[in-house]
């Protein structure tokens, strides 16, 4: 940021668009990842309608129906979303307090304590959690939301941190309050570091909430126990690819989230 | 043709319009930093007239910028007092003192996310002005650093070369039409050819605005150009002397001084004598939009092999030669035409004849309109005439 507010005389002529923001590579994952998604969707319904007039197996049947799978999705999605929401709504303002001059001495130990969360397992994680708690929903959100902090945390800290200071102090010698400065300059120009920090969350996000079966709050992680447990390969195999389409849906929708939150002109 | 201001007036602020700022005082002001021993400013006692340019200059680290910024309170004292207009900073909240100071930095410091438009109008926004009057605002800024405000309003930063951005960053200064203005090494980021027109444009502001400009530089050729007084500072922000470039260059101070001047004060001569002081000459000129013929008549008749195109506005944008001009009417030209302020040096006008291929320069007023030409032999036989006159002077004593 700072370089290019230095940079030599060199006037550009044209209008940036968003096109010079993203690269060719960020492109083609953008328009292939809805492709994969649909296509993958479309095997599982064109499996479900096919396979029950072949295998009366009720077990199968059951557990890849769409109002089971259905129903599964939206709990993924709710404790995928709600935790994320949570995440946010902790890290970015901790990663705010732990920029401010005066508070910036307790990065070192927040961030330690984020990275232990993150560095723990994840089963553990939501099985302790299940037993000091006990199981449902919120139990689950609350290990999902510990788990994903660092991510939104240090991307935070690391956006805000790389704002350039002499911006800071142009707002600052222009009479605008400290408060201003972080809301109107300071944020905006992080947004893109801090929503790299948000989709990396989701996606650990939407991968570890599978988990939450274990305690009782729902997911598609229901469908993958049931194929374990009964041991029927088409359910595994059909419960962890609709796991995985629904991380790339997520994945994407994160991308899509970063390019729409970037400020223009940066 | 000779310009009409008074060629010996050696006050850049030059006369006419009314001043708008306000004087600074400086007593007795410290600065210790925490944890340091030695004081960043040692006890600087320092008072500005309201509506001068004064140049804080200094080698790195002496104290400018910590002395530039207690001004506006982003460094508080340790100790001292400052008043502006006779008003102590501290008699009102720092935010709210800031919004009456303009404040120019290195490079623009523009926000990037933020268009042209935006980052002008931070400070009226913050005052509370109606979203009409900032619009009027932001245009009427945009042309007095010449830019042409419906085509660069909407811009971001980025899509602005390094010296429109520090324009930018000079109209942001100057948006709540503010008294007093620091400025921190504001053309440090530029490259020469432009830094010299837009310390032209910049006196050239001040002309017709009369602020109190208080400018921190470490390169003292551009003291000499641009200030009304140069406060010369060495280690501590210890004054080693406070006066007219003039008087700096003729009598410096003490040895510091004299070391930090330089040599070759004759040299420096010409970063004292402004092309307002010589006899410009007069070239052929044609309109844009006038028709091609008429005008290359009209300079063959006066004998001439070229001419030089104006806008609506009076304003050069292209010299050609006769044989270059084509088609039907005559057109603003492709490449942007490196003027002179009158206001500038010798030095800049040996500069930008440098990279003209007429070995002359297009001199401009105000706003940047045409006054005529100046030719390299016009410079040299007038550095040739104050060489005579001072070995004369020198040989008389
Ligand atoms: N924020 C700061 N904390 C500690 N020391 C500083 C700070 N800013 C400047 N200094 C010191 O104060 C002295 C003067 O600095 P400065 O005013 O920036 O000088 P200049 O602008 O003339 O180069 C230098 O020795 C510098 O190291
Ligand atoms: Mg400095």
């Amino acid at each position: 940021m700072s370089a290019e507010a230095a940079a030599p005389d060199a006037a550009t002529s044209d209008r940036a668009g968003w096109r010079d923001r993203i690269t060719a590579e960020a492109l083609i994952v953008l328009f292939a990842i809805p492709v994969i998604v649909v296509v993958g969707f479309a095997s599982y319904a064109v499996y479900v309608q096919t396979s029950s007039t072949y295998a009366d197996d009720v077990v199968v049947n059951n557990a890849l129906g769409y109002g089971t799978i259905v129903a599964q999705t939206g709990e993924h999605l709710l404790l995928t979303f709600v935790a994320a929401l949570l995440v946010v709504a902790i890290a970015v303002p901790l990663g705010v307090v732990l920029t401010r001059p005066r508070t910036r001495f307790l990065a070192p130990p927040v961030v330690g304590v984020a990275n232990a969360g993150q560095a723990a397992p994840s089963v553990g994680l939501i099985v302790l959690a299940a037993i000091w708690f006990g199981f449902g929903f919120w139990t689950a959100v609350g290990a999902l939301t510990v788990y994903a902090i660092l991510p939104v945390l240090a991307n935070t800290i690391v956006g805000l941190q790389g704002v350039d200071r002499t911006l800071v102090e142009a707002g600052r010698g222009l009479g605008m309050s400290s408060w201003s400065v972080l809301l109107r300059i300071e944020l905006p120009l992080a947004l893109p570091v801090i929503m790299t920090g948000v989709r990396t969350a989701l996606v650990l996000l939407v991968g570890t909430a599978t988990l939450a079966t274990f305690i009782g709050a729902g997911g598609l992680g229901g469908t993958l126990q049931t194929g374990i447990s009964l041991l029927r390969y088409p359910v595994i195999v059909w419960g962890a690819i609709l796991v995985a389409l629904l991380a790339l849906l997520i994945e994407w929708l994160g991308r899509v989230l970063e390019l729409v939150a970037r400020p223009k002109g940066v | 043709m000779t310009v009409t201001d008074d060629p010996t007036s050696s006050s850049t602020s030059g006369s006419g319009s009314e001043i708008s700022g306000a004087e600074i005082r400086l007593e007795e002001v410290t600065k210790t930093y925490p944890g340091q021993e030695v004081s960043a400013v040692k006890s600087l006692s320092l008072t500005i007239p309201a509506g001068e340019i004064v140049m804080f200059v200094g080698p790195s680290g002496c104290g400018k910028t910590t002395s530039l910024k207690m001004i506006n309170r982003l460094i508080e004292p340790t100790s001292g007092t400052i008043t502006i207009g006779g008003d102590d900073v501290r008699s009102r909240s720092a935010d709210e003192l800031r919004r009456t100071i303009g404040y120019v930095i290195q490079g623009g410091s523009l926000f990037p996310h933020m268009t042209v438009a935006k980052n002008i109008a931070i400070v009226p926004k913050m005052l509370g002005w109606d979203a009409d009057r900032i619009r009027q605002r932001t245009d009427e800024l945009l042309e007095l650093v010449s830019l042409d405000p419906a085509r660069y309003r909407d811009r971001y930063p980025r899509e602005l070369s390094g010296g429109q951005q520090q324009r930018v960053g000079v109209a942001r200064g100057l948006a709540a039409d503010p008294p007093v203005i620091l400025m921190d090494e504001p053309f440090g980021a530029v490259d020469p050819i432009t830094r010299q027109r837009l310390q032209d444009e910049l006196l050239s502001i001040q002309r017709e605005l009369r602020k109190t400009i208080v400018c921190v530089t470490h390169d003292i050729d551009e003291a000499i150009k641009l200030g009304d007084r140069i406060l010369i500072l060495q280690e501590g922000a210890e004054v080693a002397q406070y006066d007219a470039p003039e008087a700096v260059l003729a009598s410096p101070a003490n040895d510091f001084v004299a070391d930090f001047v330089g040599a070759g004060s004759s040299l420096k001569q010409l970063s004292l004598t402004r092309i307002a002081e010589l006899d410009l000459s007069e070239v052929p000129t044609a309109r844009v939009g006038e028709p091609t013929a008429e005008a290359r008549a009209r300079a063959q008749a006066a004998g001439h092999d070229h001419l030089i195109v104006l806008d609506d506005h009076d304003r050069p944008t292209a010299w050609p030669w006769l044989r270059q001009l084509k088609g039907e009417t005559i057109h603003r030209g492709e490449e942007d035409l490196v003027n002179l302020d009158h206001r500038a040096t010798l030095n800049d006008a040996l500069d930008t004849m440098l990279t003209s291929s007429h070995g002359a320069a297009v001199v401009t007023g105000d706003r940047d309109r045409y006054l005529g030409v100046v030719w390299f032999d016009t410079v040299t036989s007038f550095m040739r005439q104050q060489q005579e006159a001072l070995a004369e002077e020198g040989s008389g004593a």
